[in-house]
């Protein structure tokens, strides 16, 4: 049997209505051949992760611009945990001062893609990393 | 524009020129295989009278002052007054944005320019469950009218021109700033400045939206038919290229959505029974300066050339200042890298000159550290200083339209122009703005156009530097300015104590007959006033649009 497609969730949590950088990633994870599922704009934590439980994503990966992302970030961790999914990988990009970048780490995000980074460079992170998740 | 035999004489030096360049090439190949603009519009190793010929000196290039425009909108340019230097501003409370405003008049700046948070911009008051964690991020909190007369005390708003960047809300932020500035004895019709109350680039690009297209644009003609009348030096609509463009728009896209959507504005006012030449005068205009030098240029002369002609002769505008693009320009956040962030002085720099040479008569310097958060003072007025610097001491005011002439600029003018008609004819075809949003029509354009840069990046096709080349290890950190994480709570005790002090049967009275001019097609501008004097809340008033409008919501396309 051969192995599901990797599905992944690309979502704009907050008011940022910043999605230049949604859409490339959303297209290149579809061309790369992985399943994408894009939320489209202000989303709370609250609707990504019910997004992500109705679609059976092991992944997410969160966009954020607007300064939010500390709150953001932490709430969707907080809820994967409550609904028992921490299986679901969250990952993030967009603009975040230095030292956020290891507060966002060490809270649980497993990667963050800062502007400049190739794209092939996050697929194949997302190939190395990303296993689709059993018992579904 | 040439003679016969002075065309024969050049396109002979033509073919002697090219036969040298393929000898050279022999030896040096060409550096790059394809050259284009950052927008991938080809570009030829020279531009000669040949590329011009067609053209007509009084007809598409003339003088400044005079129509079509192609040379800048006021005979005089800056030889009579310079741009206005306008920074954009606004971070945590009233009271924070406040103090950086009087520190950038106090350095010589010469307009104001808002930037309101995201709960503000998307109609949400601080507290708001959809709010968290945003509060004074990326500009000014303003829940009530209270916030506002903050805001600009104690700044001479009868003096001095305020810009607001703020859309869905625009008419609710506007009636507040017109009751502020009442309160203190200004009559609203001395009240300069611009609302930027541009929606339908918000489906677009900017992607801050609340109600349908069709209802936020009856808000808008709302704003510019109450304008007309009772706030006559007021910019009702700003109409905006900047965000499409850095949605990843073209320069020809830029332009040609952008004076699509002008046309929209006056096709829906004129509906609306106005005179053209009533409010056409108080459309203005808002591009980006993108890193492609002459490509930007070219853009801003293009744009004044094909406005002018859209309003004598699509609408028939008679009066010249219907015919003005005036228009601000901002440089581009997007081409600023977070890699070594000081080479963005570098960047905005020549950005803001190409501004310079296409004519704005206002302008918003980035600072070096805007690609991370938001300026800090320092930063801030390195980016004002660059702009002093162009204006007095690098000698392009000298003399106007320096450009015009040049066979390269006047030619790509014209190409950019072309580009930009090619669409608003196949705008036309589908049946205008709103059909072409319903259709995702300039949304999924400018993905395109987003997802091939970024491919031009990632092969290094498009170079950026300190990104994609030129590359170091090392981090160079820039001192950040950080807000204040108690703001949030302190927002929200400040709106308790306002909605617990103001006259709450007032305020529902006032509401309720708001939702009645929404629902019965009357002008809103009259009943947010009452509002905004009631202390009504931003989002108060934003949910009697949203009850009565409906709300839209983002198809999310990519």
């Amino acid at each position: 049997m051969s192995k599901r497609k990797i599905r992944i969730l690309v979502a704009k949590p907050g008011l940022d209505g910043h999605d230049r950088g949604a859409r490339i990633i959303a297209r290149a994870f579809r061309d790369a051949g992985f399943e994408v599922v894009y939320t489209g704009l202000h989303q709370t934590p609250e609707e990504i992760v019910a997004a992500a439980l109705q679609e059976d994503v092991d992944m997410i990966g969160m966009s954020s611009l607007a300064g939010a992302h500390l709150y953001l970030f932490q709430r969707t961790l907080d809820l994967l945990k409550e609904k028992g999914v921490e299986d679901i990988i969250l990952t993030g990009g967009g603009i975040f001062p230095e030292e956020d970048i290891e507060k966002l780490i060490d809270m649980g995000t497993k990667a963050i893609f800062m502007p400049g980074t190739p794209l092939d460079e996050i697929i194949k992170w997302v190939r190395d990393n990303i296993e689709p998740r059993k018992g579904l | 524009m040439f003679k016969e035999d002075q065309m024969d004489k050049a396109n002979k030096m033509h073919s002697h020129w090219d036969a040298r360049c393929k000898k050279s090439f022999s030896k040096f190949p060409p550096r790059k295989e394809r050259c284009t603009t950052v927008s991938d519009l080809p570009i030829k190793s020279i531009y000669t009278p040949e590329d011009i010929k067609e053209m007509d000196f009084a007809e598409d290039i003339g003088y400044p002052g005079f129509y079509p425009y192609t040379r800048g909108v006021q005979p005089t340019m800056y030889k009579g007054r310079l741009w206005t230097m306008r920074m954009f501003a606004g971070f945590g409370s009233a009271k924070d944005t406040n103090e950086r405003f009087k520190y950038l008049v106090q350095q010589g700046q010469t307009g104001l320019s808002t930037a309101f948070d995201m709960p503000t911009l998307m109609g949400y008051d601080t507290g708001s469950t959809r709010a968290k964690g945003e509060c004074g991020k990326c500009g000014v909190a303003i829940d009530t009218l209270a916030d506002m007369e903050q805001l600009f005390d104690g700044l001479p708003v009868d003096k001095i021109t305020t810009s607001m960047t703020i859309n869905p809300p625009a008419a609710i932020i506007w009636a507040m700033y017109i009751a502020a500035a009442e309160k203190r004895g200004i009559p609203r019709a001395k009240l300069g400045g611009t609302i930027q109350n541009d929606m339908l680039k918000e489906f677009i690009a900017q992607k801050t939206f609340m109600c349908p297209p069709e209802e936020s644009v009856r808000v808008v003609v709302d704003t510019i038919e109450f304008g007309a009348k009772e706030v006559p030096k007021w910019n009702t609509v700003s109409i905006s290229g900047y965000h499409i463009r850095e949605a990843g728009a073209t320069a020809a896209q830029e332009l040609a959505f952008t004076l699509y959507d002008g046309i929209t504005y006056v096709e829906e006012s004129i509906k609306r029974g106005l005179d053209v030449d009533a409010f056409a005068p108080r459309l203005s205009f808002f591009f980006n300066a993108h890193i492609d030098f002459f490509e930007e240029i070219a853009k801003y002369r293009a744009a004044r050339r094909m406005w002018a002609r859209f309003m004598k002769e699509r609408f028939k505008a008679t009066d010249p200042r219907s015919m003005l693009l005036r228009f601000h320009t901002q440089t581009a956040g997007c081409s600023l890298t977070a890699q070594q962030p000081y080479n963005n002085v570098v960047r905005t720099t020549t950005e803001a000159l190409s501004a310079v040479l296409g004519g704005t008569q206002s302008l918003h310097t980035n600072s070096l550290d805007e690609v991370l958060a938001l300026p800090t003072e320092h930063s801030v007025t390195i980016a004002l200083r660059t702009q002093q610097i162009l204006a007095e001491e690098i000698g392009v005011t000298n003399t106007i339209d320096p450009l015009g002439g040049s066979y390269f600029v006047e030619a790509l003018t014209n190409k950019i122009e072309e580009e930009a008609m090619a669409y608003i004819d196949k705008m036309d075809d589908m049946g205008g703005m709103l059909a072409a949003i319903d259709n995702n029509y300039p949304q999924k354009e400018i993905a395109d156009s987003a997802y091939r840069f970024q491919n031009q990046y990632d092969s290094g096709e498009q170079i950026m530097v300190g990104a994609n080349k030129y590359e170091t290890e090392d981090k160079v950190a820039v001192p950040l300015l950080e807000i204040n994480q108690e703001l949030e709570n302190q927002q929200i005790e400040k709106l308790g104590r306002i909605k617990e002090n103001r006259d709450n049967k007032l305020v529902d009275s006032s509401i309720d007959r708001l939702k009645e001019a929404c629902a019965k097609d009357q002008n809103v501008m009259p009943y947010l006033l009452d509002c905004a004097n009631t202390y009504c809340t931003l989002q108060e008033m934003c949910d009697a649009f949203r009850d009565v409008f409906g709300i839209y919501r983002d198809p999310g396309i990519f």
